[in-house]
């Protein structure tokens, strides 16, 4: 059976998947939107769809994150800018390699071997931190860690003694080099130009670790940059042709969707408790990109299988893991709730 | 899906780009009305009350 020519199956295997990722978005403020790419590739999408999709994929999801967050009044507009500029050159350079390595008939590898570093690298860093009871410093919530600036992390102060003129005054006090900026923005654009993320889980702890501006600020200012640089990412990578909306639609309205029920689920569950799925979920994901490869390096298509079922699995963990942690917060304050006197 | 896919070059980008910026937008508000409408009172079932 199918609906606008797409079987329904599938279509409802995209909505399913984008419930998935947005619960996770909704609860963990990131982390969901780069597992889209990975898993379009070991469907078998070519690396140009898989990436363009993914773009404007975290593009429709940050319009809607920005929405919510327009009234917070937690947005640098001047970082902001200055982030969206960087940014742009970085995902050109990034998507003219991209090509180039397509050319080559390496973008594959590269790009999975990107994935299994990055998701593998920050998944052993968020689970370390949680089983080590530490905060995790990836954390998207607004109202979290208020920033002191005793507290400004070593790299910030280094990068924000490199008195190159002109220096920009931020919100939250910081003066920082307007070339610092601009280098942490081109590198976070370069690598969603090639992996087809909005940068967001790199930039938001870039903009707090290295330019040193208030937790708060980072997470409004990089919701704001993603919507640009998604757009634009996906609109370069649409003129080519590339953006499949029967990807991106019923992944948007599942994430959607998915996102209400994870952003409601905050108010209920404690997110250190589930903070060590989140980082074994990375973890997963390196494992099924790195899964993906050695299949198709030793030519074993049955480890895409395996490969896409750990991807889904792991999503499907984590979520579940909110959903029902939230369901048993709930029944407990009923239980808990006195009952009125006769 | 709907023919876009034939559309190349900047004004089908263009196309594709509005469609998925009217869609969050459209779930933006037809999700949060929803929220609004049905929320409690899933809440006040889950709770058991």
């Amino acid at each position: 059976m199918e609906l606008f020519g797409v079987a329904v199956s599938l279509l409802g295997m995209f909505v399913g998947f984008g419930v998935l990722i947005g619960l996770l978005f909704g609860f963990f403020g990131m982390g969901g939107s780069f597992l889209v790419t990975p898993a379009l590739l070991v469907m078998g999408y070519p690396t140009d769809v898989a990436v363009a999709s993914g773009l404007a994929f975290v593009f429709g999801t940050s319009v809607i994150a920005t929405l919510k967050h327009r009234d917070l009044g937690q947005v640098d507009y001047k970082l902001g800018v200055l982030m969206i500029a960087g940014t742009t050159a970085g995902i050109e350079v990034g998507r003219i390699g991209l090509h180039f390595m397509q050319d080559l008939g390496v973008a594959n590898t590269f790009v999975s071997v990107t994935y299994v570093l990055l998701l593998g690298g920050i998944g052993a860093f968020v689970t370390r931190n949680a089983l080590t009871g530490g905060g995790g410093g990836l954390s998207h919530d607004a109202e979290a860690d208020d920033h002191d600036e005793d507290e400004l992390p070593e790299i910030a102060q280094t990068i924000q003694s490199y008195e190159v003129p002109p220096m920009m005054s931020l919100r939250g006090g910081v003066t920082v080099s307007l070339w610092m900026i601009l280098l942490v923005a081109f590198a976070t654009g370069l690598l969603s130009g090639l992996l087809g993320v909005g940068g967001g889980f790199i930039r938001m702890p870039a903009l707090f670790y290295l330019v040193g501006v208030p937790v708060p600020v980072a997470v409004g200012t990089d919701l704001f940059e993603i919507v640009f640089s998604g757009g634009i990412g996906s609109f370069l990578y649409a003129m080519d042709g590339a953006v499949d909306l029967t990807i991106v639609v019923p992944l948007l309205a599942g994430s959607a969707f998915g996102a209400r029920l994870g952003a409601a689920a905050t108010s209920i569950v404690d997110e250190d408790e589930i903070k060590v799925y989140f980082g074994v979920m990375l973890l997963l994901g390196a494992i099924a990109v790195a899964v993906r490869e050695i299949g198709g390096a030793v030519e074993m298509p049955i480890l895409d299988v395996v490969s896409l079922l750990i991807i889904v699995g792991a999503a499907a963990l984590v979520s579940g893991a909110v959903v029902v942690s939230s369901i048993r917060e709930l029944r407990s304050e009923g239980q808990a709730t006195p009952q009125p006197a006769d | 899906m709907f023919g876009i896919e034939t559309l190349e070059g900047p004004v089908g980008a263009a196309v594709l780009i509005g469609i998925v910026l009217l869609e969050a937008i459209v779930l933006y508000v037809g999700y949060g009305a929803l929220e609004q409408l049905l929320g409690p009172r899933i809440a006040r079932l889950l709770r058991g009350d």
